[in-house]
């Protein structure tokens, strides 16, 4: 029952500060605020007694029962650290806005509490019309977030952004209803159930077809180079809790989404795309990383630097290992804390100042000793410093990358996309981002404090250092003791590769009816990419 | 395996960078003071007591406070282990000594500084960083510890954050660290996927894994102890990656001394010597290291001769000596049974070192801290009569780097000059052009270093004369403010200069004095001696041979600046002016790395922006979005807004559906014009339904299934 | 009995009267006149349908359909009455808001 609870406690929330009257800006802060902090406590209540391999606290009602849709959710070591961070997240980002959302408040806060329920739900849906459902309710709320409270060129970036994510989402709902009706062909029922649906097995061009559709759309989220570009505009004329929000907690959908779903719905389309997903997450690293260097904009060069971090995690999912795979979860949690931390920290310095360009800024450190503590925490969580956030996960993915299989899969491959190579080129990521985040931090807080402007700038209040202090104790906790997270993350993806080695062995001839694997797994797994080339 | 609480020796300095970070600024300069200095002498005593029972049996302390799973994933388990074996003791010495010794005299040198609490801090952080990666038991700490002292080093020399310089030198090191992090990360990544474990206690039992054929004929270890290297010519400023280390003194001279001479610099030395075992597997991979280390050593120390800045010729001293020891690292003797190396002697260089290039350093901070902060050796001179302390403890150190007997540095740098002198890559008898080479460049490295070695000696000594003998070359008001430093900076001198003058007698070769060698017979449960057979005869002719390279440098040295810059130098400087200019300007270095990676860098990143990612990608997108608005707005005619064409256009539009599906023979395979034809027939087949009695049939059938869709 | 075909063209003659009427006429009350017309011509199709099969089905769709057509009269009256109101016009050539 807790997952209903934490999906449509903040849809109860919205409700009810639809109720409260527009001028009662307080209440409706402290409402908002009260429904997520709930939330967050109810949601820490999936920690104990959880079965990391196997999905826990399982609801499955009957919805439309002539589609065969049903309410189905649950939780897995893969989705409880993200929903947990959404539920984390929250709380911040609203307790944030105080004083830097000011028209508008219950409608903001609404669309906050909407679009909190929508991910918690795409998050812990165990059936496909339920996840499509979800999905496309947390488009609305961040559309009007970006193009209600953004900046100046609010409209571009909103519009951009829907059109883009919808362009994915609807070849997805293809790729759904495909699915859907291959496996009425083949078993004679009606289900969009998740387990049911993923023991369907297809021939290899027809999942190839799917997969190209559901990646479509999970790639554009990641995003994965070279569908990254609204991810800029967006970022830069969202506020900042529209930002946070959407690095932290957006961006791990697609990433999530093809851990979910593509991975183990297509695995033989997973197996011919994955060098391509590697080169493309590659690219997007050292890309991503290059492009924030050039950047003026301080929200741009987070938002390329989100493409960086992004790249790893989708190099790391494509590699088809425990450990990569276990760092690509681990690096979506540790971007979440890190990029949102970043993008919050940017949200002080333009309420103060209201502009992001790098040049206005220098000597900060001066006037604001505190801020500049924090900031070069999370900076350095963000360069994947051990001891802080973002190391492990990166070093899970390469660890997990180097140990590749030796070749990929003939026809594809290409020499290039030799994972020992795409490691070492991925590893200049480690390089780059400290080139481009030391130098973003020295232009703001190092030098001569030589802007006029800046002279009198306020340090962090107590109420701002009370935002920060949860995200950098979560940046220390996840560098410093990482088996808390492990512990949950690596039994559920060991189970989902498992999954994938029994169903990758099944082949579907062209043309005929889809079949269905065995419950308990299908032909003996294959551990090493070669054999898998024997048999084929 | 024995156990003992290791996790303090870590953690009590990083308790107290939390503490002086955290509270300094309220607590005050005092409590800050003593918090700082007891938190690293407390480690130090730990580490004598750990010492102490390593004294007794060589037995590997570990320590199990860490040792629950750090990291879990697949097949990967790591551990945060501790583990002190007498190698990592001697660095742990060194840390916590020198260490305690340098925060003594920062209470003294950084006393007036507005950021002390704050420097404290990071300088007990950076205490607690190095020695966790001192005493990791694995790759993966020794990374943590790794990285955590390039944090500090960058915080260190961005210390005076309000000058641009001093950050840019500050991110030029810790960029340029990173590039060796990059090495060091693939190189555990690698490690593991062909070992499976990243503990170094497991190393030698992965031998035959690592001495695999990988690619193009060359074993695995070649690879992966190149990417090591790669860690470690990043970490300890050797060829290429040394351009950090100059421009790295930007810092408060205690970090320079601290930091940037004693401790940080030489853990790639140290992880060197750490994972010796997988470097043995390949003896070529060591020659590398040997031909790294020479050539910085010569190149660095070519440098220094012609610096003006105190501090500077330091640091070049620094780089050469670095290079001293990975010859030490890299001298390998190869028999057809074993691969020795001098690491013994590499280690025994670093800790003298340690030892007189912080009492250098030191002493050019009592300098500067006398000249309020003047760092230029053409603005001093005759200091020797206003700064006895700083001169005499300068002098001794002075003697020490030079290799004079019986200090220090002779002992140290004679054992590597032997070690690569005897070095032998290939085992002897094995012929071929190759091996020619392999026998002879023991010989080349030995030359390369007798030639720095008076080199060393020449621009110590040329610091020495121009800042202590000769004129005062500043203005008269800064005369009248020279005075010698205060009692705990002098203090702290003095302790450094005895110890450069006696640490070397630790480890006097066996064939000088029978069971001298303490250093050597306490390293010797952790790395073998190298297998040279040398004679007391031999070996006091190389030392002649160095010693007089060193009187030859500091003979030159007191001949051209005894007297401040004699017209000879003038002259020579005069007579070669665009050699001159080459070697101050350090070979033009940063300038080509400048021109050949940072800038072409920036443009690519400008170029990728402004036409990849802004007219490539981003104009598809557009465009596609403006040939939407282009059709709107041409189909847009089509909207005439009367109702009479819409409900017209709604017809046509509906006869055509239904044209078309009758043309098509339907949907779902209904013929309409089938069904028309047979609904008569059909009529009469079926029978009226009034007339069947209710109870029997219903008058509404029921609909089978749950809705239409089915 | 009268064959169901007869019944099927008197609707298609109904419902082409009424597309005529909703196509050629200008005032906006013949208009919804002639959809009611053919609304009724589809009635009439369901019912000579149900008749010849013996569905009672039918007679439900027809139901709903006067339903929607009397639900319709009355919204689409209302929105005449409106637009009368303000444009002083019933006439459909003389509103082509849409077209602005």
């Amino acid at each position: 029952m807790i997952l209903p609870l934490i999906t449509f406690l903040p849809l109860v929330g919205a409700l009810l500060l639809m109720l409260i009257p527009r001028e009662e800006e307080s209440i409706l802060r402290g409402t908002a605020l009260f429904f997520t902090l709930a939330t967050f406590v109810i949601s820490l209540g999936l920690l104990p007694d959880f079965d990391g391999a196997n999905f826990s606290h399982v609801i499955d009602w009957t919805w439309i029962e002539a589609l065969g849709v049903h309410f189905h959710l649950g939780v897995d070591g893969i989705s409880l650290w993200l929903v947990l961070l959404t539920t984390f997240l929250m709380p911040i980002v609203l307790f944030s806005t105080g004083t830097s959302i000011t028209k508008k408040v219950r409608e903001f806060a609404i669309a906050m509490l909407v679009l909190e329920s929508g991910m918690i739900g795409t998050f812990l849906a165990l059936d496909l019309f339920v996840f499509y459902v979800f999905w496309e309710i947390m488009l609305i709320p961040m559309y009007f977030i970006i193009g209600i409270w953004g900046g100046d060129r609010r409209v571009y970036a909103s519009i951009k952004f829907v059109l883009y994510t919808m362009v994915g989402s609807l070849l997805m709902l293809v790729a759904i209803i495909y699915i859907y009706v291959r496996h009425h062909d083949a078993s004679n029922t009606w289900t969009f159930d998740y387990f049911t649906l993923s023991r369907v097995v297809l021939s290899t061009r027809e999942q190839m077809y799917c997969f190209l559709a559901f990646g479509l759309a999970f790639a554009i989220k990641v995003p994965l180079f070279p569908f990254h570009t609204w991810l800029p505009d967006a970022h830069v004329e969202a506020p900042t809790a529209g930002s946070v929000i959407l690095a932290a907690v957006l961006l791990k959908f697609g990433t999530y989404g093809l851990l979910r779903f593509a991975m183990p719905f297509f695995p033989r389309a997973m197996v011919e795309m994955a060098p391509y997903l590697a080169i493309a997450s590659v690219i997007g690293i050292v890309y991503g990383s290059l492009v924030a260097f050039a950047q003026t904009d301080i929200k741009k060069m987070i938002a390329y630097s989100s493409v960086a971090h992004l790249g790893f995690v989708v190099l790391g999912l494509s590699m088809w290992n425990a450990k990569a795979i276990d760092g690509a979860v681990y690096q979506m949690l540790a971007h979440g804390i890190s990029t949102g931390g970043l993008f919050l920290a940017i949200g002080v310095i333009y309420e103060r100042r209201h502009t992001r360009r790098l040049e206005e800024f220098g000597g900060l450190m001066a006037v604001m000793p505190r801020y500049t503590a924090v900031f070069m925490i999370i900076t350095l969580a963000s360069v994947g410093l051990p001891g802080l956030s973002g190391f492990v996960g990166e070093f899970l993915v390469l660890v997990g990358t180097f140990g590749a299989y030796k070749t990929w899969p003939h026809g594809g491959p290409i020499f290039y996309a030799h994972p020992k190579i795409l490691a070492v080129v991925a590893a200049t990521g480690v390089i780059l981002s400290a080139v481009y985040m030391l130098y973003l931090f020295q232009k703001m807080f190092f030098g001569p404090l030589s802007n006029p402007r800046n002279r009198g700038l306020k340090d962090l209040s107590n109420r701002e250092l009370a935002v920060f202090a949860p995200m950098l104790l979560m940046a220390f906790w996840l560098g410093l003791y990482p088996s808390t997270f492990l512990s949950a993350i690596d039994p559920a993806v060991r189970r989902t590769i498992a999954e994938f080695q029994h169903k990758v062995m099944i082949k579907v001839p062209e043309g005929e009816k889809a079949r269905l694997m065995p419950e308990g797994g299908g032909p003996e797994p294959v551990k090493h990419k070669e054999e898998l080339d024997d048999k084929f | 395996m024995e156990e003992f609480p290791l996790h303090y020796i870590p953690l009590l300095p990083l308790a107290g960078a939390a503490f002086c970070l955290l509270f300094g600024k309220r607590v005050g300069k005092t409590i800050t003071t003593a918090v700082a200095l007891c938190s690293v002498f407390g480690s130090g005593l730990l580490v004598a007591s750990a010492v102490r029972l390593l004294h007794e049996s060589p037995v590997p302390l570990t320590d199990t406070f860490f040792s629950a799973t750090w990291i879990s994933a697949g097949d990967l388990q790591l551990s945060a282990g501790l583990t002190l074996d007498r190698l990592s003791s001697v660095l742990c010495m060194i840390v916590t000594g020198i260490g305690f010794l340098i925060h003594v005299y920062a209470s003294g040198y950084m006393a007036h500084d507005e950021g002390y609490t704050r420097f404290f801090g990071y300088l007990n952080l950076f205490m607690g960083a190095m020695l966790i990666l001192v005493l990791g038991d694995s790759m993966p700490v020794t990374f943590v510890g790794w990285e955590g002292v390039g944090l500090c080093s960058y915080l260190l020399i961005g210390f005076w954050y309000d000058k641009e310089a001093n950050a840019n030198a500050g991110r030029k090191a810790f960029v340029v660290n990173r590039i060796g992090d990059f090495g060091f990360l693939l190189a555990m990544a690698y490690l593991f996927s062909l070992t499976g474990t990243l503990k170094y206690a497991e190393l030698p039992s992965h031998l035959q894994t690592l001495g695999q054929t990988a690619w193009w004929g060359l074993p695995a270890a070649f690879f992966f102890g190149i990417l090591v290297l790669v860690g470690a010519t990043g970490k300890s400023a050797q060829i290429p990656l040394y351009v950090w280390l100059p421009d790295a003194m930007a810092g408060p001279t205690p970090v320079s001394a601290l930091i940037h001479a004693a401790t940080m610099v030489t853990a790639g030395v140290y992880v060197c010597v750490r994972l010796h075992v997988a470097f043995e597997i390949f003896p070529l991979t060591l020659a590398i290291i040997a031909i790294i280390g020479a050539l910085t050593a010569l190149f660095a120390a070519t440098i220094g001769v012609l610096q003006r800045d105190f501090k500077k010729v330091l640091a070049y001293s620094t780089v050469s000596q670095l290079g001293f020891m990975f010859v030490g690292v890299g001298s390998a003797i190869n028999t057809p049974t074993s691969v020795t190396s001098n690491y013994q002697g590499a280690i025994f260089h670093l800790m003298t070192h340690a030892f007189f290039k912080a009492g250098l350093f030191l002493g050019a901070g009592s300098v500067m801290h006398a000249l309020s902060g003047e760092g230029d050796i053409t603005r001093m001179g005759g200091l020797r009569k206003h700064l006895p302390h700083t001169h005499a403890t300068f002098l001794l150190c002075c003697l020490a780097i030079a290799g004079i007997i019986p200090l220090s540095g002779f002992w140290s740098k004679d054992a590597i000059l032997g070690g690569a002198h005897a070095a032998m890559w290939l085992p002897k008898g094995t012929g071929g052009a190759e091996v020619f080479f392999a026998h002879h460049l023991g010989l080349i490295l030995y030359l390369i270093l007798l030639a720095t070695a008076a080199c060393t000696a020449f621009y110590m000594f040329r610091l020495y004369f121009l800042a202590f003998w000769g004129e005062f070359r500043g203005t008269d008001e800064e005369l009248h403010h020279i005075h010698e430093s205060p009692a705990s900076m002098t203090g702290v001198l003095w302790v450094l200069a005895i110890g450069a003058v006696g640490v070397g007698f630790l480890g006097i070769p066996d064939v000088v004095s029978s069971g001298g060698n303490h250093f050597g017979e306490w390293l010797l449960p952790v790395v073998r001696e190298q297998a040279a057979e040398e004679s007391a005869r031999e070996f006091w002719t190389l030392a002649v041979i160095a010693l007089g390279a060193s009187a030859a440098g500091i003979g030159l040295a007191a001949a051209l600046y005894l007297h401040g810059f004699s017209d000879q130098v003038r002259a020579m400087a005069a007579a070669f002016p665009s050699v001159y200019k080459f070697v101050y300007n350090k070979y033009y270095i940063d300038e080509f790395y400048n021109a050949v990676i940072v800038q072409p860098l920036r443009w690519i990143s400008l170029g990728l922006w402004k036409v990849v990612d802004s007219f490539f990608i981003d104009g598809t997108v557009r465009l596609v979005g403006g040939l939407t608005l282009v059709v709107g707005k041409v189909v847009r005619y089509a909207q005439t807004g009367d109702v009479h064409h819409y409900v017209a256009g709604m017809l046509a539009g509906a006869a055509l559906v239904f044209g078309l599906s009758v043309q098509l023979g339907g949907c779902h395979g209904y013929k309409f014009a089938e069904a028309a034809s047979v609904a008569t027939p059909r009529l009469q087949r079926m029978p009226r339904r009034e007339h069947v009695t209710p109870d029997n049939v219903p008058l509404l059938p029921a609909v089978p299934g749950n809705g239409l869709i089915r | 009995m009268i064959p169901v075909e007869n019944f099927l063209v008197l609707a298609a003659v109904l419902f082409c009267i009424g597309g005529l009427g909703v196509v050629l006429r200008k005032n906006v009350l013949i208009i919804l006149m002639s959809v009611e017309l053919m609304l009724n011509a589809a009635n009439l199709t369901l019912l000579a349908f149900a008749r010849a099969h013996h569905d009672q089905h039918a007679h439900a769709f027809a139901f709903l359909v006067i339903a929607v057509a009397a639900a319709e009269a009355a919204v689409g009256l209302s929105i005449v009455v409106g637009i009368f109101r303000t444009r002083r016009t019933v006439q459909v050539d003389e509103l082509t808001l849409m077209k602005h």
